[in-house]
């Protein structure tokens, strides 16, 4: 083998073990933070994972929304109108949150079967649905007839 | 009839955009020169029609017409004149319109700045600009027309979405258009290059500046995007790697690999076939981007179900470019030989890295973005990545950036030695060291390895950027501008990263519940609640809080945050108030009435975070004075090219 040969099979190398390194790193970061979905009826059903932040989504009960008196933490049932969970955040809501709305929140399960939620969103317009609660809605649907 | 106008204009520029993507193209295959010649007329021409069907939408926005589809749509009535300009880009038919004038104007003023080209080369690159024109018009005549009329027409509009009534974001797509058209011309004379089997260093140096400033426009447009969420969406983030978001960084990070890259084909006569790969891709993500940002197909991948025509369309445009140029690629690059040889230690070695990082980085961004999109469209399950994953991935592909960023300006082409390398970098290396460790502890409240490794990465950055400008032989000002360009856009990503840093180590972030005259505290900062009233405006009624801020007992400002509801939407919106400043900003937000005169209220206290943005003007600015280096305006064949291949 030439130097020059050498030298370029070492940088190949190098680069080849740096690229899968980093390919490794990238993968396991992926699947330590993939969420999925899931609808009230699935979380009834015990199909949520116990330890891991998921997601869940779905229509807001009418006159589910409590407040506690002294700080930011309020309750509120979602609903995919087959099974009702529900959720306790503790902040602002969205601008959109309200009641009837499709929601999406994101948290885990507590003990009692309370989603303790981190985040909850809901989107920037008014007569969308987000599609992961509309396609919910749809298999609950399904589901009852 | 305006709309029709405008129709027949655009099927006019379609005709038009054929004629310019097969006549010179065929002309500098078979050497007819009147052929070759026909491209800057018919370039010209297609901008003539594109411009008058653009004007005429225009004019439907200003009049009012809402016989047309996407004027009722998007606009009303009451809405204020810049936003009815604005709407004409403000949703799907609209934006591909001004894409299609984008594209054809860069056409243009590419045939009027390219006297030292070969009429050949020109030829074929107007020629592919005149392709792409064919796909994005014909996207729009036969799958998304701006000008369809409603029938019956109705009265009045339908409002577009407040959130987009703001100035920033009125010309943030056109900005981010003008970076995504603009790498259009590195893919075109990539293309052309490749048909030819010629690729040299005064290719490159045509190239550069092109892609310089759409680099610059993309950037601004990026950093236009992430400044509007700060001070609009009333969060007080300033990315969240949002699909979106993702979809103009992508190209963005390619498209930094493209200019180091074409850095070392003109320097150094190397990585040819590399150089025309990253154009290949950039572009490809850049239609990547366009079509996911506006098809629709982000809000719902079934949205390409109830329009088959538009997903279909897109799906085999995007084969055709992209399978196309590779294809054209595998059969064409062996013949761009790469003749400059390097050995590890070398700058070409250290920008090789870059590019693989950068690209690595480009990769990691499009598998969270596309993933989930493509198990939901597979019905497999309806997943998505946090940002979580985006930002443990990038930090750690960052630092091993940086390093070479710093690098980079020492080590010598072609070859150099360690030890040379390492007396140099000690110093820079050790003062930043120093920073990184001292800065935290004199001033900040709490110590993290993730500021060490931010700091140290920034003040690397920058000072390896001075020291070069410094150590140089000959005196800074008569170093060329593409030298100046270098140490400033390095400068501004050292900025950038330091907000990045401390904004996000620092940041203090906190929804609580107040009564009037009750007060939180973050630190020095003290948030008192004053009173919360009602204001009435041209078209909203809005709650405004009035919130004192008080730096250690001492009245700094009234802030003024508002809750808005529009008279033509339901719809609330939260309208931040924020306290700007060079090294911190405060930020209220207003939450809602929770009876008994209280309100909850979203306090933030983030410094540096102006920054981030700050940084990135510098980036730009440093890329503009690259692209305006007077070797790339050098008319005629030079002479004595040092390295040919």
């Amino acid at each position: 083998m030439t130097p020059r040969r050498k030298q370029r099979l070492i940088m190949v190398v190098f680069m080849l073990l740096g690229i899968s390194i980093a390919t490794t790193l990238a993968l396991k970061a992926f699947n330590e933070n993939m969420m999925f979905f899931y609808s009230p009826t699935e979380i009834k059903e015990g199909k949520a994972p116990t330890n891991q932040d998921f997601r869940l989504g779905g229509l807001v009960v009418e006159g589910s929304v409590r407040r506690k008196d002294n700080n930011l933490t309020v309750f509120f049932d979602l609903t995919d109108n087959n099974e009702v969970i529900t959720v306790s955040y503790e902040g602002i809501l969205p601008d959109l949150f309200r009641e009837g709305q499709g929601i999406i929140a994101r948290g885990q399960l507590n003990d009692d079967g309370v989603v303790i939620a981190v985040e909850v969103l809901a989107k920037h317009d008014e007569n969308y649905m987000p599609p992961e609660v509309s396609d919910a809605l749809e298999k609950a649907k399904g589901e009852q007839q | 009839m305006i709309a029709e106008i405008g129709h027949v204009a655009l099927i006019i520029a379609f005709v038009l955009a054929v004629i310019q993507a097969l006549v010179p193209l065929a002309g500098a295959q078979l050497g007819k020169t009147r052929w070759i010649n026909l491209a800057t007329p018919v370039a010209r021409g297609q901008l003539l029609f594109v411009g008058l069907a653009y004007v005429c939408l225009t004019y439907s926005f200003l009049v009012n017409d809402f016989s047309v589809r996407y004027v009722a749509s998007t606009s009303n009535t009451a809405l204020p004149l810049i936003y009815k300009i604005s709407g004409v880009w403000g949703a799907h038919e609209g934006s591909l319109l001004l894409w299609a004038l984008l594209l054809s104007s860069w056409t243009v003023v590419v045939s009027i700045f390219s006297t030292g080209i070969p009429k050949i080369m020109l030829a074929r690159v107007i020629s592919v600009m005149g392709m792409v024109s064919v796909g994005f018009i014909s996207f729009m005549l036969f799958t998304s027309n701006p000008f369809v009329r409603l029938f019956p027409a109705p009265v009045d509009g339908r409002s577009l979405n407040p959130l987009l009534q703001d100035p920033g974001l009125a010309i943030h797509p056109p900005m981010l258009y003008m970076g995504y058209v603009g790498f259009s011309v590195a893919f075109a004379f990539s293309i052309a290059a490749m048909i030819d089997g010629k690729l040299d260093a005064a290719w490159a140096r045509w190239v550069r500046p092109w892609t310089n400033i759409a680099w610059v426009f993309m950037t601004l447009g990026i950093a236009l995007g992430s400044w509007w969420a700060y001070y609009e969406l009333g969060w007080g983030g300033w990315w969240f790697w949002d699909p979106v978001e993702n979809a103009s960084l992508m190209p963005w990070l390619v498209g930094t690999a493209l200019i180091h890259s074409l850095a070392v084909t003109e320097k150094r006569a190397a990585f040819k076939s590399w150089t025309v790969l990253l154009a290949i891709f950039t572009f490809s993500l850049v239609l990547l981007g366009t079509f996911l940002v506006r098809s629709g197909v982000l809000t719902s991948v079934h949205a390409f179900a109830t329009d088959p025509a538009r997903g279909v369309f897109i799906l085999v445009f995007l084969i055709i470019v992209i399978g196309g140029s590779l294809l054209l690629y595998a059969w064409r690059a062996p013949s761009l030989r790469s003749v400059g040889q390097f050995s590890i230690v070398s700058r070409e070695t250290g920008l090789l890295l870059n590019n693989v990082i950068l690209a690595t980085m480009a990769g990691t961004v499009l598998l969270g973005t596309l993933y989930p999109l493509v198990l939901d469209a597979l019905g497999v399950g309806k997943i998505s990545v946090g940002p979580p994953y985006f930002n443990q991935v990038m930090v750690w592909l960052a630092v091993p950036l940086y390093l070479l960023m710093g690098l980079g300006f020492f080590v010598r082409w072609k070859k150099d030695s360690l030890s040379r390398l390492s007396r140099k970098a000690i110093i820079p290396l050790a003062v930043s060291l120093v920073i990184a460790i001292l800065l935290p502890l004199l001033f900040a409240p709490e110590q993290h390895w993730l500021t060490f490794i931010g700091l140290i990465s920034a003040s690397w950055v920058a000072l390896t950027a001075l020291l070069w400008l410094l150590n140089s032989n000959t005196s800074p000002f008569k170093l060329p501008l593409s030298t100046w360009g270098a140490v400033i856009a390095h400068l501004g990503m050292a900025v950038t990263v330091t907000g990045i840093t401390l904004t996000s180590m620092y940041s203090h972030e906190k929804d609580v519940r107040l009564a009037p005259g009750e007060f939180y505290e973050i630190g020095d900062y003290q948030f008192k609640l004053i009173g919360v009233k009602e204001v009435r405006r041209d078209n909203y009624i809005a709650y405004q809080g009035v919130v004192e801020a008080s730096e250690a007992g001492k009245h700094l400002v009234l802030l003024h945050p508002e809750k808005r509801t529009y008279s033509q939407s339901s719809m609330p919106m939260t309208e931040a108030a924020i306290d700007a400043g060079l090294f911190r900003d405060l930020f209220v937000a207003l939450g809602e009435p929770l009876g008994s005169g209280s309100w909850s209220l979203r306090i933030y206290h983030k410094p540096f975070v102006r920054w981030i943005w700050m940084g990135s003007l510098i980036m730009a600015f440093g890329g503009l004075l690259a692209a305006m280096d007077k070797r790339y305006r050098r008319r005629g064949k030079t002479k004595n090219e040092a390295v040919s291949s």
